[in-house]
């Protein structure tokens, strides 16, 4: 019964409804998920949808299953294991920013490659593409040196099965 | 040709000779296409709850698809019930409902819902159909997806602009989606596998649900049961599946199963299962299911697998196909003195009323038990279906129709009329309560207006008796809203059941004759034989049988919420 965290590359039918068809059975059976992208695929007819979890290996497996016997979903495809990218795009907004709090923004994003964006006379926004668990250390460290002062948005992970067998 | 014409060309094609309306202004088209219809019979029940309960007592009596018919909107959500009533014990419905025009979807228009949304989780497959092109593919996969695998209810919104538009008159005769294949084969290497545990098992059972019921594989079952010699237990839902008075039938394991058939399940080495979901009311506590015993799985739907119970041998599979193919690999096992012991107990620990005087349920099934051959009979929810599932006695499936999943109260009576209709030449009894009977009384009008001869038995003890029951034994008597004969001038928090009680309403034989059916009142066990040959006098019209029963008459035995299975109070 490991809790761990895991992903599933579910591919649907790309129509009105699919998205609260699948987040509603999530919910109804009291499954725990963690993130939720879905986007257009090479065929436009076929959506496709990367689900992460933080979850125990029984429930999984009913995740799976349940996912599998709606009509709606064409395939599910169990990442956790397998060799993946995986990355999240992730905006941070940092404001009442002073010049020493810029050019600390613009040393951690040299730092950490991170891009910064936008900015103006008060405001700076940078952008990071990292794995969920890069960004939530770049939110923290953030929120350490920016107390109260930064507007986060992301976007939850996306994954696609590695060409190499390396495990990225 | 219009929408509305390739519903009915639908409907045709797929062999559909009833269906079950209710007509309201987004389906005032579709009905106007069927007017006329000579191949097609429109019943029209009196609640759109009503009608659906009857489409699925049609379905799960005849093995055909029930398809329902309603308009938008509160035709749409009084629907709701008997879908996940029929989700639940996989029973094949489509149920077409109207819908506004596409244009007008979205801006809350009268009786606009978002049926599809409200039903997702509790059908197979719910659409709405958006252009008038995909209405005969998704017509066609409607059908394709509620009768193939687990069956299951399916939901087509059609916008009433979409009946009305002109389009293509080809009704396609193949599926092809791609998301939905339904298992149609069998791994003979798990079929080995699960041959080789029961070849070695000492004190092998068969636990078997509604599966078997469902895909008509009862000879089959009995067959297997023969050759191997190992006895059986059913659910609820898979009573039926071989003859109850099989000697090898144990009975129906559960909160409220036999004394023989829930000691099996502690005892046995190997369990056998066929088509259940292993759901709470048969598990019991489920740490201690079955603790002695390895397990093998057969199921068509792979989420029921290893859910609640996590087993040994899965074979995902259709019961018949599998069935026939454990037929080839099994021979008969040694295991007389396991037998024997659960003979005994059979034996030893009968289910009985005999503790109640007078007229009990018991008494009442026993005689239908002795007079009908082959009755179909239906069940509300309660104490009256459970009752019905220790007494009966069944040679075969789809004779038995009870909301066993959801536990609908007011599905008796109305599947009794879907039921007739699909097999005119049955006798059809409904057995309720004075509960439930009333959810749904309102159909006394369509069985008389339809000539229905149906025996529709009210097991009427002035209470909601199944929670008076716990409340009973569970919360100290405190009969917190179940005494039906309550008036407000009654003292409160009454427990008495003395003789001055309120007079219970209604007359139900008044009632039925108001309706024009035929009715009458017993309260003693001599006539129960007079009540059935009056019911039986009337060929064209239903007859209530309103039975007087003992007020505080308890079902037992019982398991209590969170204990195991053998830890059973017995009376």
């Amino acid at each position: 019964m490991k809790v761990k965290k895991r992903y599933i590359s579910l591919y649907v039918e790309n129509r009105i409804g699919v998205l609260a068809k699948i987040s509603g059975l999530l919910a109804g059976k009291s499954y725990n998920l963690d993130t939720l992208t879905v986007g257009e695929t090479e065929d436009p007819t076929v959506s496709r949808m990367t689900i992460g979890l933080t979850i125990d290996d029984v429930t999984f497996e009913q995740v799976k299953k349940q996912l599998n016997r709606c009509v709606v979903v064409i395939k599910v495809i169990d990442i956790s294991e397998v060799p993946i990218h995986k990355k999240e795009l992730l905006f941070i907004k940092v404001s009442s920013c002073s010049e020493k709090d810029k050019a600390e923004i613009f040393r951690i994003a040299q730092a950490f490659s991170l891009d910064v964006i936008d900015y103006d006379r008060k405001n700076v926004m940078v952008q990071c593409v990292k794995t969920e668990s890069a960004n939530n250390d770049m939110i923290a460290l953030f929120n350490d040196i920016f107390v109260n002062r930064i507007e986060v948005v992301r976007g939850g992970s996306v994954a696609i099965e590695a060409i190499s067998t390396r495990n990225q | 040709m219009k929408g509305t014409e390739i519903i009915v060309k639908a409907l045709k094609e797929e062999g559909v000779d009833t269906i079950f309306g209710y007509p309201g202004g987004q389906a005032v088209d579709i009905f106007d296409a069927l007017y006329g219809e000579q191949d097609i019979e429109v019943i029209l029940p009196r609640h759109e709850q009503a009608l659906i309960h009857a489409a699925d007592g049609y379905a799960r009596s005849t093995g055909k698809v029930g398809v329902c018919l309603v308009t938008s909107g509160p035709g749409a959500t009084n629907l709701v019930t008997g879908i996940a009533t029929a989700n639940y014990d996989s029973v094949p419905l489509v149920c077409i409902t109207g819908q506004v025009p596409l244009g007008l979807m979205g801006n809350d228009a009268f009786q606009e819902v978002d049926i599809v949304g409200i039903t997702n989780s509790i059908c197979k497959y719910a659409v709405t159909v958006r252009t008038r092109e995909e209405l005969p593919r998704i017509l066609k996969e409607a059908f394709y997806i509620a009768r193939t695998g687990r069956p299951g209810p399916v939901v087509v919104d059609v916008p009433k602009d979409i009946q009305q538009a002109e389009g293509s008159d080809v009704y396609p005769d193949e599926v092809s989606m791609r998301g939905y294949k339904p298992n149609q084969s069998v791994h003979v290497g798990q079929i080995k596998k699960a041959v080789s545990m029961l070849k070695k098992a000492k004190r092998p059972l068969f636990l078997i649900g509604g599966g078997v019921n469902i895909s008509g594989a009862n000879e089959e079952m009995k067959q297997l049961a023969e050759l191997t010699g190992v006895p059986v237990i059913t659910t609820i839902m898979g009573k039926g599946a071989i003859p109850s008075t099989h000697r090898l039938y144990l009975g129906n394991i559960g909160i409220h199963g036999s004394y023989a058939a829930n000691h099996a399940v502690s005892e046995c080495d190997v369990l056998f299962s066929i088509g259940t979901r292993f759901n709470d009311r048969i598990t019991g506590k489920i740490s201690e299911f079955a603790k002695n015993a390895k397990i093998i799985h057969i199921d068509i739907d792979s989420a029921s697998i290893s859910k609640n119970i996590v087993v040994d041998i899965p074979i995902v599979a259709d019961a018949k196909l599998a069935i026939e193919k454990l037929l080839e690999y099994v021979t008969p096992l040694k295991n007389e003195k396991w037998v024997e012991q659960l003979m005994q107990w059979k034996e030893e620990y009968p289910i009985t009323m005999e503790n109640y005087e007078g007229l009990t349920p018991e008494k009442i099934i026993r005689y239908i038990n002795d007079h009908f051959e082959k009755p179909i009979v239906t069940t509300d929810v309660g104490q009256n279906q459970l009752w019905a599932t220790q007494y009966l006695k069944l040679e075969g499936g789809r004779s038995f129709l009870t909301s066993g999943g959801l536990g609908t109260m007011g599905y008796g009576f109305p599947a009794a009329i879907g039921a007739k209709i699909g097999n005119p030449d049955s006798t059809v009894i409904a057995i309720s309560g004075d509960g439930g009977m009333q959810m749904n009384i309102q159909e006394l009008a369509t069985a008389v207006a339809l000539e229905l001869p149906l025996i529709l038995i009210v097991l009427n003890n002035g209470y909601l008796g199944n929670v008076r029951q716990w409340q009973e034994l569970f919360y100290q008597k405190r009969y917190s809203n179940t005494c039906l004969r309550y008036r407000k001038s009654c003292e409160s928090n009454c427990t008495d059941k003395s003789k001055c009680c309120p007079k219970y309403t209604p007359d139900f034989v008044k009632l039925a004759e108001s309706y024009e059916a035929y009715g009458m009142r017993i309260s003693k066990e001599e006539e129960i034989a007079e009540a059935f040959a009056y019911a039986l006098e009337h060929k064209n019209a239903p007859t209530v049988i309103e039975c007087v029963i003992e007020r505080e008459a308890n079902v037992f035995p019982i398991v209590p919420t969170g204990k195991t299975l053998d830890d059973m109070i017995m009376d």
